[in-house]
């Protein structure tokens, strides 16, 4: 920005007059309405739920008692976790250091079009992306059916078996988000001045020592923002047992994640009040991940 | 980083047997950066191509080739008459949706993000943190409390339903209150309010225009986001006719006997029609990615100071 001149700016010229106040209000309203609606009260509605009974009286823990004491509430959660320790890993290891490659590539034209390739597959999320896969882990039709078979899977049964479920699931999660996370990423590292990167060369750092020694303290920020965000939606899984528990015809059970067995609760046995309390956990997971991150990690001090 | 062989030859290290090594290490980077291009996108290639078959050579013939036009003809057909044009109902359904959320999203988070970069108004702060921790949740975290809620208001069922949810969009707030933090010198706004502009005057006619960029931006990650989403309309919307395209393949998946062999012989939906259905649900995302890919790819780098 070359236009630092010293008048005041113009977020200063309403400072502290009543009209200002109103006059910002004005225009967060309709915002401030969606939050209320969309954000504060299904929260407060749950927590409510939560701790009440079907006919509205208080009943302490019990709502939790009984999903946690539920014989699908361990291997759900077991399910989650593994899946997002895979997912976690592949994005740690394998977006930061394609990242770091891609940066290095000396041609424009070549970086900018494997960034662009390595994208596209994030235009197919939700149920499309899940069913593209079904059909590539399906030995009978699949492109890579020598693949499938070289791990010893010769049906879409055995494919989607449910030990290998983890790692599949980590897989669409990772082919469909890495793209996004490789640009984040690389718009981190373009923030670190090119002074700096040279002066290591100069100082006869390679490739790798500038890596590990500036680059990556440098991105250190992007890089837990990355994995605190997977960690919360990976504990969220739920289009893709769903769909997979669909088309393996029950190997793969309808209450395979957490949200599925709070969707289960809710309308397998029309009981609203478990339904909330599994909802309100997942909640406290994905509250407490953001708000760490967003006091601990001044990534947003913007001003 | 073109200055990247000159510098080399400079790094007292390097001698004749350390720049072989680079020279190898140099092709091992490239090996991999072809792996992951294939990783990547084989599985759309094999997605193009598979529609244009009919269901044996989908099995029969080579992953890579193309079909013929004929089976391309059929497969439409067939997934057009699809329980009397159903996956036209459900792609009408998505672009209402998510057409509908775009619309109020941009009307809503605009003047949000102006007001939280440039206007000082109590509670200013309080609402920027908590926006920024809403927009760090992940989406589905909400997707039961909010069925809760519409259950009892009695708007499940309805367009509204997802719409509404869809609308409340604090990344759209975000991106606008960083865009005009950093984009929107204070001098243009002194110098409307100097020229008789009152706030919404400055907001119209000065502020807007220049929120191209930023109004794009939004609208293609609201756009997407809600094209995309699943687990919302699949708990507020029981009913088949106002099923999006993403909850609507789930019930072809169910009519196909590859994936659900009770279905058995009387099959409605072969597997190529199930191709062509899950290309025809991500064409429109599809299309703007392509369409709009420079433009994306530097507003994802947000921050960038150069390509």
């Amino acid at each position: 920005m070359t236009d630092q001149v010293t008048v005041p700016a113009g977020s200063q010229r309403l400072a502290g007059s009543r009209r200002g106040s109103l006059v910002g209000w004005a225009f967060v309203t309709p915002f401030v309405i969606l939050f209320v609606l969309f954000g504060l009260v299904p929260v407060i509605y749950s927590l409510y739920l939560a701790f009440t009974n079907r006919s509205g009286a208080g009943v302490g823990l019990a709502n939790f008692a009984k999903a946690i004491d539920d014989f699908r509430f361990w291997p759900a959660v077991q399910h989650v976790a593994i899946f997002t320790i895979i997912w976690l890993v592949l994005l740690a290891v394998l977006v930061v250091g394609l990242t770091l490659v891609i940066h290095r590539i000396a041609r424009r034209r070549t970086k900018a079009f494997i960034r662009f390739a390595y994208y596209i597959p994030g235009a197919l999320a939700g149920a499309s992306s899940v069913l593209l896969w079904l059909f590539l882990l399906d030995p009978s039709v699949s492109p890579v059916s020598w693949l499938l078979r070289l791990t010893g899977a010769e049906t879409f049964q055995q494919v989607v078996s449910s030990e290998r479920l983890p790692v599949i699931f980590a897989l669409i999660a990772f082919w469909t988000g890495a793209g996004g996370w490789i640009l984040v990423l690389y718009g981190a590292l373009n923030t670190i001045p090119t002074e700096v990167m040279e002066a290591a060369k100069v100082d006869g750092a390679g490739p790798i020592r500038s890596a590990i020694q500036i680059e990556l303290p440098m991105i250190r920020k992007s890089i837990v923002y990355m994995l605190i965000l997977t960690l919360a939606a990976g504990t969220q899984l739920f289009v893709e047992p769903q769909l997979v528990s669909q088309a393996s015809f029950g190997i793969v059970p309808n209450d395979y994640s957490v949200n599925q067995l709070a969707y289960v609760f809710a309308f397998g046995q029309n009981d609203f009040n478990g339904s909330a309390a599994i909802s309100v956990l997942l909640l406290v997971v994905a509250v407490v991940g953001a708000a760490l991150f967003v006091w601990r990690g001044k990534l947003f001090e913007a001003e | 980083m073109s200055s990247d062989l000159t510098t080399d030859l400079r790094r007292p290290t390097a001698g004749g047997s350390a720049r072989a090594r680079r020279a190898g290490s140099r092709s091992l980077v490239g090996i991999i950066l072809i792996i992951f291009l294939a990783f990547f996108l084989v599985p759309v290639i094999w997605l193009l191509l598979s529609g244009t078959k009919s269901a044996q050579a989908l099995t029969n013939q080579g992953p890579f080739t193309a079909g013929t036009f004929a089976d391309l003809q059929a497969n439409w057909n067939a997934l057009m008459t699809f329980q009397d044009g159903a996956v036209a109902t459900w792609m009408g359904n998505s672009v209402l949706y998510a057409g509908a959320a775009l619309i109020i999203s941009l009307l809503v988070s605009m003047p949000a993000g102006y007001a939280l970069a440039k206007l000082q108004f109590k509670g200013r702060r309080p609402l920027l943190l908590a926006t920024l921790v809403v927009m760090l949740m992940p989406a589905t975290s909400l997707v039961l409390p909010i069925f809760l809620e519409m259950n009892v208001v009695g708007l499940v069922n309805t367009p509204l339903s997802v719409i509404l949810p869809y609308s409340f969009f604090p990344f759209g707030v975000y991106l606008a209150y960083i865009y005009y933090s950093t984009a929107l010198p204070g001098e243009i706004l002194e110098a409307a309010t100097i020229d008789g502009c009152g706030p919404w005057g400055t907001f119209w006619r000065v502020v807007l225009p220049l929120s191209t960029p930023v109004v794009a931006l939004v609208g293609f990650f609201s756009f997407v986001q809600n094209w995309n989403n699943f687990f919302l309309p699949f708990v507020m919307l029981p009913r088949s006719e106002a099923y999006p395209m993403q909850v609507g393949l789930s019930q072809m998946l169910a009519s196909t006997p590859t994936f659900n062999p009770v279905v058995g012989a009387s099959a409605e939906v072969s597997p190529p029609e199930l191709v062509l259905a899950t290309l025809v649900s991500i064409a429109p995302v599809l299309l703007i990615f392509i369409v709009a890919q420079r433009y994306l790819v530097t507003g994802l780098t947000a921050g960038a100071t150069k390509g």
